[in-house]
């Protein structure tokens, strides 16, 4: 990879954006920043750190990111957490509990000496959430990083989750409808994508011609695509069902692309799944990629027609981010951040059935002139709300008022 | 000499109340205890927070009346309100109230938003910080008026009006300063349109008010006179 700088992103963002940052960061150089989250590949929190931390460091802020270690039992019980606190009912015994803070019991301890002197603690996601409890007097500022939709949880889970995050100075969502009621400060911050990254990155013709070859893209069909990871919620059997139903009138191929992150054991059941509900079908295409597939998975997007993202629940959706950056057309589900990007008849459509989805893929194909023409404002939509410096420029004011304390107007 | 004009910008990061209404009723009951700064920021803050292209109407209250209620009546009656016809937020506060009682004392039921539409009463952090830009006189400034982000054009000409008197832009309030010469352009600016309009919109009208003043012709052609 390519290490970015910021100047590189003043073509596309404008000299005025990186002259905001370093003015913000100003105040706070040297301080030392620490990110902690479970995973080091796979899905968006990683691709979003991965990012973040090179541009902070080089605003000049001292930013770590360390991930938790801890074996395949305990990601099994954290990505149970994960679906309850998200709404799905399940038990969650005792010992389930016990081994949740003794993993993290242990990671404090790894991480001591970083946590106790950092100015900043940023933890994402509930699987290092219990960490604060192991820092009863600590330095710095302690804000839990909440990527998930946290607005209707299963309650048994909840009534366990909820004192830890009480422990934290200030709390952070990506849309103000899934949050809840608890920290003293409630930061409302949609997440983002990186323009210059891998993933989204601008790709030649050849090697797009390339790529199509190695996926056995046939170049005379449309292509509809939905990349997502192997798991329920993002329901690719729908999507399956939704293309059989297209098929019957257009001709058009399916690819539903996706992988496993480290912290998500349910992938391999329901990707089994997908290639039962596909088997013997040669316009449908399954693709399991490891997690170093960003390139593949950005070439997948610019050469798809139309971007398919059928969750049935979803945090931010950053796979959306990504294809309408691209210029794609997305037909997501009514769900999450999906919502907010989603727009009716200007970016995509928003559906709840697979039979919503097989009708509006069949009237953009009928329409190509509305594929592009939402595809241009896609791209402009998400250039001035979801990219990486928006969100750097968000922490960047976030820590500024938690370091001068709670004013609504705060003048260097 | 009027001192120089330090040229400032602004960045917001948008913070929950925690206080959500899902239906009218609630609405009307929340919007009489949320904080000022809340009423202020569903008015102001939401150009700078991100969006679709322009919104329906300005203000998120009437957004959600429409949006969410299906009550087109009432987005109606909240969209025209300027908040600047009042002298204060209280006064704002109060107005936005009798607009809501009045629509729950018309409809036989209360409108109620579905799960997931709920109106969620917002405020922000806002910092302020110098661009280390600065006009010595009005041309000066009317040529960096172009290279002005869009959130330094809110923070001079619509944030200011709640720090200076008689809900003064800062651009104006300096100007004045300079005395009769620049009463033109002050007029001008009295004249710009800025609530209903998105940031790049009212970037351009300044752009258009300012341009004559960049290569101080009319202030030459005046001092002939």
């Amino acid at each position: 990879m390519i290490e970015k700088k910021l100047k590189d992103y003043i073509p596309i963002v404008g000299e005025e954006v990186i002259a905001q940052l370093e003015k913000l960061s100003q105040p706070i150089k040297g301080k030392i920043v620490v990110h902690i989250n479970s995973t080091r590949v796979g899905g968006g929190v990683a691709e979003i750190l991965e990012r973040m931390v090179l541009l902070m460091n080089e605003l000049g802020l001292k930013t770590y990111w360390e991930v938790i270690e801890a074996n395949s039992d305990f990601f099994q019980i954290t990505k149970k957490l994960h679906n309850s606190l998200q709404g799905w009912e399940q038990d969650f015994p005792q010992n389930w509990f016990d081994r949740y803070l003794e993993v993290n019991e242990h990671n404090a301890e790894k991480f001591r000496n970083l946590l106790y002197n950092a100015d900043f603690v940023f933890i994402h996601d509930p699987q290092p959430l219990p960490l604060a409890h192991f820092f009863p007097k600590r330095k710095g500022k302690w804000i839990w990083r909440c990527h998930i939709d946290l607005s209707n949880p299963w309650r048994p889970i909840w009534k366990l989750i909820r004192p830890m995050i009480k422990l934290y100075d200030a709390s952070i969502f990506s849309l103000v409808n899934f949050s809840q009621n608890i920290t003293q400060t409630m930061y409302i911050i949609p997440p983002s994508i990186d323009p210059l990254s891998e993933k989204n990155c601008p790709l030649t013709e050849e090697e797009l011609d390339r790529y199509r070859e190695e996926f056995g893209l046939d170049p005379k069909k449309p292509v509809l695509l939905q990349v997502s990871r192997f798991d329920r919620f993002k329901d690719p059997l729908g999507v399956i069902k939704a293309f059989k139903m297209v098929r019957e009138f257009q001709p058009a191929q399916l690819v539903l692309a996706g992988g496993g992150a480290t912290d998500d054991p349910e992938g391999e059941v329901v990707l089994k799944e997908v290639m039962e509900a596909v088997e013997g079908e040669e316009d449908i295409h399954i693709l399991n990629l490891p997690p170093e597939s960003d390139r593949k998975i950005n070439a997948l997007q610019r050469l798809a027609d139309i971007v398919l993202q059928k969750s049935l629940r979803e945090g931010f959706g950053l796979t959306v981010t990504e294809a309408l950056w691209k210029s794609k057309p997305v037909i997501g589900g009514d769900v999450g951040g999906i919502k907010l990007q989603v727009v009716n008849y200007h970016t995509g459509f928003l559906v709840n059935t697979p039979e919503g989805a097989a009708l509006r893929i069949r009237y953009l194909l009928e329409h190509p002139e509305l594929i592009k023409e939402m595809g241009e404002k896609g791209h402009r939509y998400v250039k001035e709300n979801f990219l990486l410096t928006r969100h750097i420029r968000d922490y960047l004011v976030l820590m500024l008022g938690l370091m001068y304390g709670g004013k609504h107007l705060i003048e260097l | 000499m009027p001192p120089y004009f330090q040229i400032k910008d602004c960045a917001l990061v948008t913070i929950s109340t925690g206080a959500s209404a899902q239906n009218l009723r609630e609405f009307c009951q929340l919007l009489q205890k949320v904080p000022e700064e809340s009423i202020y920021s569903h008015f102001y803050e939401g150009l700078l927070r991100f969006s679709f292209d322009d919104p329906e109407f300005r203000n998120d209250f009437a957004q959600w009346a429409k949006r969410a209620l299906h009550d087109s009546v009432l987005a109606e009656r909240l969209g025209i309100i300027d908040p600047h016809d009042y002298p204060t937020l209280e006064h704002l506060r109060e107005a936005l109230v009798e607009i809501v009682e009045d629509r729950l004392y018309e409809s036989r039921y209360i409108p109620w938003a579905r799960a997931g539409e709920e109106f969620y009463f917002l405020t922000s952090q806002t910092i302020v910080f110098d661009t280390g830009m600065q006009a010595r006189t009005p041309r000066q400034l009317a040529q960096l008026i172009p290279k002005l982000s869009t959130s330094t054009i809110y923070y001079h000409f619509i944030e200011a009006r709640r720090r200076l008197e008689n809900k003064m832009d800062d651009f104006t309030f300096w100007i004045r300063s300079f005395g009769e010469e620049y009463q033109p352009l002050v007029e001008s600016l009295s004249q710009v349109e800025y609530y209903f309009c998105s940031l790049s919109e009212l970037k351009e009208r300044l752009i258009k008010t300012f341009a004559p003043w960049r290569s101080g012709a009319i202030k030459k052609s005046r001092a002939k006179k």
